[in-house]
């Protein structure tokens, strides 16, 4: 399963100088794209317009005017008093460990499913990640009362070990795929050499999985920092929520502030952002899972 | 053949260095006691009755004999085809239509493509507000109709029971058409240009292209493609609770809104457990067909 190495369709991407009969169509394509594009881009440059606005500028001359003032004061109280900068700060600690330890767990169980005889092994491989597939309503209740028993109901402990255990069976599906085609040779030859299998695994096999390790990392941290539903399920305290949980907060306790609401939705829209444009190529190739052949 | 390698395979896994199995047994432990041991959890509580406190009573088939006629239930049940048809239906030709616009590379379209997938990474309840926003009485999509002279047309989008529901599916489609763009522009990487400048040359009208040429060989995207935004749309939440909470009036409701309400706003845990049930019961046909596609796809690997 070469997915994870699919070449992605990315901006930088170079482009051919069209050929003249093309140059003739290609404004008819622009005209037709460039509207159309549009419905794209005005809601988030109309979010982006409205956020640095001052509150009397949209009292004043309503949401959808264009601004009569500009600063970032909306910004400030939305980190400030909207508690948006504490809960960035808590989604980034519910992210980090979530993914290192997602990934790590899952590249542990990959390695054991396709570099050794163990019985049954594609039943295994398909039932966790049958595991990921499952409506996530199937498990809210008990979930929140387990969290409960074990002491870590309310806490980014539990919140962080939910997102590990519903998100491993996709990300070993993922690496089992790609270690499977890594040549057989390699760890062969360590293995005569006399390496122990989590020599090979740690020296050989995962260094060797940086791709598809970096495309998952890129897809896991937009999911568990996107996430909703399980923060406002395992969590109760308002200080400890996360950016989308709080913000949900914020827009009830902000009503009347539409600078506020549009600065945080901003605010908690920026990260995922950066992850995308940074790791874009990794990101688009790890969507492609399952999609290929 | 496989007479002479049956001993050897039961050697080959007696071969199975202990710490391996360590290595699979951890991550297995930890999904079998966050996943599947909630979920069967969830199969016996919708058979009790529970409100969290003492014992669950068992009251055997009543949770799902009393959804039935629980008007609210059906209610987002057919909110739930609704959403289903009209997310997926409208998200799978818009990210079609995108991909077979902006496949072959030229001037601007990785501005294009950049543009519409850019909104895919925001979570859904960003896109809940974003959407919000130009939904106000004052605000974007009212001032763009006043501007054109349909002021007539001008309406409470959220807060009017007959539009609630479409006008958060607008904004679910609106971030799910640059993911299944992505999807269908990688499905058609993998497609054969030969073939297509083939029938170009024979004649072949730009649709029976597309029909008798391309479309057949996307047929392993279309299978991912559906039983992801059949899934999806089965748990969808996150947007429709940043919007409207399922209101006004359940009009929005849809079946994950409704179990989250019954479940941790009235408590009524057996209940609630039963309409996960449900959902589960629709997805789980979507389900299997995606591993079936899986399981393909690791075979062919």
């Amino acid at each position: 399963m070469s997915a994870t190495l699919v070449a992605s369709p990315s901006v930088d991407e170079p482009v051919a100088a069209p050929p003249p009969r093309r140059r003739r169509r290609a404004w008819v394509f622009h005209a037709v794209m460039a509207p159309i594009t549009l419905l794209w881009v005005a809601p988030m440059a109309f979010v982006l317009l409205l956020a640095v606005r001052s509150f009397d500028d949209v009292a004043a001359n309503g949401t959808a005017s264009w601004p009569h003032s500009f600063g970032l004061g909306a910004f400030d109280t939305a980190l400030g008093t909207g508690g948006m900068a504490r809960s960035l700060w808590t989604s980034i600690k519910i992210t980090v460990p979530a993914v290192v330890i997602t990934l790590w767990l899952a590249s542990m169980a990959a390695y054991a499913l396709s570099r050794y005889a163990i019985p049954g092994r594609r039943a295994i491989l398909l039932i966790m990640l049958a595991g990921n597939l499952l409506p996530p309503q199937i498990l809210l209740i008990p979930v929140s009362r387990i969290t409960e028993s074990i002491g870590l109901y309310d806490t980014l402990t539990g919140l962080v070990l939910i997102h590990v255990g519903f998100g491993l069976g996709f990300y070993t599906f993922v690496l089992y795929g790609f270690m499977r085609s890594l040549p057989g040779e390699l760890t062969e030859a360590a293995r005569i050499d006399g390496a122990g299998p989590v020599q090979i695994y740690a020296r050989i096999v995962l260094p060797l999985c940086r791709p598809s390790l970096a495309a998952l990392a890129a897809l896991a941290t937009t999911w568990i920092f996107n996430d909703l539903i399980w923060a406002i399920t395992v969590l109760r305290t308002e200080a400890k929520l996360p950016v989308t949980a709080a913000l949900l907060n914020l827009q009830g306790g902000y009503v009347s502030q539409w600078n506020v609401v549009a600065a945080a939705s901003v605010l908690a829209a920026v990260p995922t952002a950066i992850v995308f444009f940074a790791f874009q190529r990794h990101f688009v190739s790890g969507l492609l899972v399952g999609a290929n052949k | 053949m496989t007479v002479l390698a049956a001993p050897a395979r039961r050697k080959a896994w007696r071969r199975v260095p202990a710490i391996v199995w360590v290595f699979l047994t951890v991550p297995a432990l930890v999904e079998v006691g966050m996943v599947f041991w909630p979920a069967l959890n969830s199969f016996y509580l919708s058979f009790t009755t529970w409100n969290g406190l003492g014992a669950a009573q068992p009251v055997g088939l009543d949770n799902y004999s009393q959804l039935f006629s629980d008007d609210v239930f059906t209610g987002a049940l057919k909110n739930n085809v609704i959403w289903a048809v009209g997310f997926g239906g409208l998200s799978v030709l818009g990210g079609l239509a995108l991909a077979l616009a902006l496949n072959r590379p030229r001037r601007g379209v990785g501005l294009y493509r950049s543009a519409i997938y850019l909104p895919m990474v925001f979570s859904l309840a960003v896109t809940g507000l974003f959407w919000r926003v130009q939904y106000q009485p004052d605000g974007s999509i009212n001032t763009l109709l006043g501007a054109i002279g349909l002021g007539s047309w001008e309406k409470q989008w959220l807060a009017n029971p007959d539009t609630a529901l479409y006008a958060v599916l607008v904004a679910a489609v609106w971030r799910q058409v640059g993911y299944v763009m992505v999807l269908y522009l990688a499905g058609l990487k993998g497609t054969d240009p030969t073939l297509d400048d083939a029938s170009a040359v024979d004649g072949a009208t730009a649709w029976q292209r597309f029909r008798y040429v391309t479309w057949p060989q996307l047929r392993g995207v279309n299978t991912v493609v559906f039983a992801v935004t059949v899934i999806d749309s089965l748990r969808t939440f996150d947007i429709v609770w940043a919007m409207t909470a399922g209101g006004p009036y359940h009009s929005s409701e849809l079946l994950s809104t409704y179990m989250f309400q019954q479940g941790f706003k009235f408590l009524n845990l057996g209940y609630a457990s039963a309409i996960a049930v449900v959902i589960f019961a629709l997805a789980l046909v979507f389900i299997i067909t995606y591993l079936v596609r899986a399981t393909r796809e690791e075979a062919a690997a």
